[in-house]
């Protein structure tokens, strides 16, 4: 009804072309983000795996530089599969991708300033109230 | 009557690779996102705002905790349970991990039967999606009733850094709030599908816009950022 209207009204590219098109629509839902179930179930199994690797670091008490590396590879890798698969970020244009991943990354500035902003409040605090 | 707001995607038009094509859809007229609906395009906007939040709660734990003078609770030892005789550590944690888990995975299934408008397994998944969720939350809730117990409290834990109740309660109740407002959101629409409101593009009470089954995928987005947050929480507060 509402193309037969736009196109009775003779030739107005730029309405037509954002006016709501129920047959485009419909064929955008078949096909919008079809994937085989089985990668579903393979990346469910994926973060079933990399969950027990992280819970395994704790219950053999790994310590130090490994337990932290071991502890962010498998976070890291478990938050890449959710984005990417489960919230099909993967298929998505870069132009979304871009302005929805980038500004995250930047809150390791923030994470920088913290570090050293704590380690000198840790500093003042051993100097000043250590013997209290 | 046609719709001036898009509610689909529409045909999207050919794309240049890489930064290229960025800089040509973002300085392009109207639309910066050419195949994502405004629903999609705004849950990731709030989404990305979420994580802000969020990073901010975990920014302010790891200053609590690396500029504190006392040593911190073992977190190891704080959630260990006794199961059938034996002391397990953090086994309580990794059940509600296995548990989310398991909840986004029947999320995205139901995406993706939403897409092929089978309404009883869409609804059917959603529900097992939710009732993931609720059981989530109350095994919270036990952690919480324990911690309490034990003595945890804001501003103090018999255990070390006085910091370490307030940083739990917070992140983890934020958290804890997420999931119960995302099982709200999960049955509301659960209801919805197998009532068939997408099959007949039925109006929303609210925005009186026409719904489709792209809101179970929107849907299923806050439902999988919620898994998200907890990934990092569980790095960062419980295993490190």
């Amino acid at each position: 009804m509402a193309n037969v209207a736009v196109h009775a009204e003779g030739p107005q590219p730029s309405l037509q072309a954002h006016a709501y098109d129920p047959a485009t629509a419909a064929a955008t839902h078949a096909k919008g983000q079809q994937h085989p179930i089985k990668l579903y179930l393979v990346v469910w199994g994926w973060l079933f795996v990399l969950s027990t690797c992280s819970f395994l670091v704790d219950y053999f008490g790994l310590q130090g530089n490994l337990r932290w590396s071991l502890i962010v590879l498998f976070m890291v890798l478990k938050a890449g599969l959710i984005v990417a698969v489960f919230m099909h970020m993967a298929w998505e244009r870069l132009a979304l991708a871009y302005a929805i991943l980038v500004p995250p990354v930047l809150v390791l500035v923030f994470v920088t300033i913290m570090v050293l902003e704590s380690d000198y409040t840790l500093l003042t605090r051993l100097l000043f109230f250590a013997s209290t | 009557m046609a719709e001036t707001a898009l509610t689909t995607t529409g045909e999207s038009s050919a794309r240049v690779a890489g930064w290229r094509g960025i800089a040509a859809d973002w300085s392009s007229d109207q639309r910066a996102f050419k195949n994502v609906s405004w629903g999609k395009a705004m849950m990731w906007i709030f989404l990305l705002s979420d994580t802000f939040i969020f990073s901010c709660f975990l920014l302010s734990y790891m200053t609590a905790r690396m500029s504190t003078t006392v040593p911190w609770p073992d977190t190891s030892e704080v959630f260990a349970l006794d199961l059938g005789g034996k002391h397990i550590p953090m086994i309580l944690i990794a059940i509600m991990t296995f548990v989310l888990i398991s909840s986004s995975g029947t999320m995205a299934m139901a995406v993706n039967f939403g897409y092929r408008r089978d309404r009883v397994k869409t609804a059917a998944l959603m529900l097992a999606t939710a009732a993931f969720g609720a059981t989530f939350v109350s095994m919270q809730g036990f952690e919480w009733t324990k911690l309490i117990m034990e003595g945890v409290r804001p501003w103090g834990n018999p255990w070390g850094a006085a910091q370490f109740g307030s940083c739990f309660f917070l992140i983890t109740g934020f958290h804890g709030t997420h999931v119960s407002i995302g099982v709200i959101f999960l049955i509301a629409i659960a209801r919805k599908v197998l009532r068939g409101d997408f099959d007949v593009e039925k109006r929303g009470f609210f925005t009186s816009r026409k719904g489709h089954y792209e809101i179970v995928e929107i849907t299923g987005l806050y439902w999988h950022f919620v898994d998200l947050v907890w990934v990092f929480i569980f790095a960062f507060f419980y295993l490190w």
